[in-house]
């Protein structure tokens, strides 16, 4: 597949795929500004993500092909990096693009019918202008090499999401102090993080994060440096919902439009939790004494916390939406003991997880958004019965739900197995324990709902068959396939996420 | 006998626009040559409009610009930056490289003047737009429930 598609593609697309990838999108944001139709604004957005979907595959395709040094660097302008801005593309964050770009499309596809139904009409292009934004920000996020681009596009991003999530006031009112406090904590997240930056400025004299990674070693005593460390791990902490810092999250996604809350599951918070990644083992390295004394101290015991406090909060939930945002927090609890290991082993689980969480929560939130569009209601009660009069819609979530649990046979299974195979090299048994412990809890909250939905009566028994259209089921079933046929073969997965890992720890590891 | 107190505020504000405005223009020309440019200039231009929304009301303001028209001309503003950028790409230079423009060699600096200055106006338009745009939506909107029906 790689040699076709570095064969079938165009010149000028491999050589420039980079700035394409962000650029196509941030372009077409505006111009849906000016557009008056939604319907033309659903199709652009749908275009502009696929357009990044195969640059991002070209770019995957060129990391992986094993002629090429393993990282693509483009020089914005033609100022050479360090000087100017460098996008730069290695494993990992080919990774992280192919799976921002594929939710991208898949949730702008299933956008159309939730939008009519949840947006005011003249806001329709406005608010596809700002996904795109949205969109485009986040892989600008992802692509970037240089940190203090990467606030610029964090920002984009963050910006946009307010707006996103504050839009939801239509269906209901509390979605305006959710993007208001979304808004404020994001923009504390931003501001530690660019005070850090700006440490790391002082320390080395340079932004790119390249650079900055050749001349931290003789500066690990630097308590500016260190400064700066844990100001950036605080600022993308919060960006990536790390518990306690997620006080924002479950409200954000449980009143944002369900589009929204789809896009943002799959992509918002694993993109924050990339650049953190980046800049732990990239720009930082494992091997520095405070950044060990942080993984043991600070980032194993809040992962293992947010697996446990998360689950249970997500257990006592009687909306379903805020009850998969508790489990988000949860999981994101996963992935941070995963990388807090600070072993390739460790950290391919966390980004193992990352990719199955993104296509898990996916799949769920998408069956959320057909049951809002259809019935309207995001209460377990709501959800009785739903069995029979959507069968697609729910054995989709089932699976989905089964696949959040970590059932074998799903995606979910095999990120844990890798996640517990990286423990016991650690001789973590006891973090083994607790996983399996968080694990009971989610067969508690899935259950929940799954019982509502399959084995009692309709609350409202004159609920005839009423499926979601056409337009979200083709992409909730791909979502719910995947989740089946990446819990089977793990081999491309896996193999993603090991190459992601290596690519983490220095250029020199991956090749 | 006229009631109107701010006659004398009018006058000079009427006095006072214009020049704003041409302050704008000059600090973002200026841009090139020293301290300025487009974001300075756009912050400048959306406060001379704003000061004639104060003075004379946010209606007659939103009569001589329109709140579409802001919108459109932040959108603009970044459509003709980027366009910079995928100009540069069509001429075979990388995004945004000022030297591809005219695809002169090195030493000749007029795609590196054209560049900026259109980057910069790119940037005026988006500023001055955006500041409008976020200043009615503060200024134009109403209270969704009267006092009197509380």
């Amino acid at each position: 597949m790689i040699d076709i598609l570095l064969r079938s593609a165009p010149d000028w697309a491999l050589a420039h795929a980079a700035p394409l990838l962000v650029m196509v999108p941030l372009v077409l944001a505006p111009v849906l500004a000016l557009v008056p139709s939604g319907r033309i604004a659903w199709f652009i957005s749908i275009a502009g993500t696929f357009a990044s979907l195969i640059f991002s595959l070209i770019l995957l395709a060129i990391v992986q092909a094993p002629e090429t040094s393993g990282v693509v660097s483009y020089a914005i302008g033609n100022w050479l990096p360090p000087l100017g801005i460098e996008f730069r593309v290695d494993a990992l964050n080919a990774m992280i693009l192919v799976l921002v770009s594929a939710m991208g499309v898949l949730a702008s596809v299933m956008s159309y019918p939730t939008v009519v139904a949840e947006i005011p009409k003249e806001k329709t292009s406005l608010f596809y202008s700002a996904f795109l934004a949205c969109f485009a920000g986040l892989c600008g996020v992802a692509i970037t090499g240089d940190a203090f681009n990467l606030f610029v596009f964090l920002e984009i991003s963050s910006l946009s999401t307010y707006v996103l999530v504050a839009l939801g006031a239509s269906r209901d009112r509390r979605a305006l102090p959710a993007a208001f406090n979304y808004l404020v904590m994001g923009t504390i997240g931003a501001t530690f993080f660019i005070i850090g930056v700006g440490f790391l400025y002082a320390a080395t004299g340079t932004l790119n994060m390249a650079d900055i990674a050749s001349k931290l070693p003789d500066l690990t005593g630097s308590r500016t440096v260190q400064a700066g460390f844990a100001f950036i791990i605080v600022g993308l902490g919060l960006k990536a919902a790390m518990w306690p810092l997620h006080q924002w999250l479950p409200n954000a996604y449980s009143y944002s439009p369900s589009f929204v809350t789809m896009f943002l599951s799959a992509t918002a918070t694993k993109v924050a939790l990339y650049a953190m990644i980046r800049f732990l083992f990239t720009v930082f390295s494992p091997r520095f004494a405070f950044e060990q004394a942080a993984f043991n101290a600070m980032l194993m015991p809040l992962g293992i916390a947010a697996m446990i406090a998360c689950s249970f909060q997500a257990v006592f939930q009687t909306d379903v939406r805020r009850m998969l945002a508790y489990s988000s927090v949860a999981q994101v609890g996963y992935m941070i003991l995963g990388v807090s290991i600070g072993t390739v082993a460790g950290l391919s689980a966390g980004l193992f997880h990352l990719l199955n969480h993104a296509m898990i929560k996916g799949a769920l939130f998408m069956a959320v958004a057909a049951v809002v569009l259809t019935y309207k209601g995001t209460n377990i009660r709501d959800f009785a019965g739903l069995g029979r009069s959507a069968p697609w819609t729910m054995t989709a979530f089932a699976i989905a739900g089964l696949s959040l649990i970590g059932v074998p046979l799903t995606a979910g299974f095999q990120s844990k197995l890798q996640l517990g195979y990286a423990l016991f090299e650690q001789g973590w048994w006891w973090a083994v324990i607790l996983v399996v412990f968080s694990s009971f809890l989610a067969v508690i909250y899935v259950g929940r709902i799954l019982e509502a939905v399959f084995f009692q009566p309709p609350v409202n028994p004159r609920k005839t068959r009423k499926e979601a259209p056409i337009v979200l089921l083709v992409p909730l079933w791909i979502l719910a396939l995947a989740n089946i046929y990446f819990g089977i073969t793990t081999e491309i997965p896996l193999g993603l996420a090991r190459d992601a890992a290596l690519a983490a720890f220095g250029p020199g590891m991956f090749r | 006998m006229n009631d109107d107190h701010h006659v004398i505020l009018r006058v000079v504000s009427k006095m006072l626009i214009p020049v704003i405005v041409m302050f704008a223009f000059y600090t973002q020309f200026h841009g090139d040559f020293g301290p300025g440019g487009g974001f300075q200039a756009g912050i400048i231009f959306a406060v001379g409009v704003i000061l004639y929304a104060l003075v004379f009301g946010v209606p007659s303001a939103m009569r001589a610009v329109p709140p579409v028209f802001t919108r459109a001309l932040a959108a603009i503003g970044v459509l003709l930056y980027s366009g910079v950028g995928y100009w540069a790409l069509l001429q075979g230079g990388n995004f945004l490289e000022y030297q591809a423009l005219f695809q002169e060699p090195p030493g000749k600096h007029k795609g590196q003047h054209i560049g900026i200055l259109l980057i910069e106006l790119g940037v005026l338009f988006a500023v001055a737009g955006a500041m409008l745009t976020i200043f009615y939506a503060f200024a134009g909107r109403v209270a969704e429930i009267r006092d009197k029906d509380w």
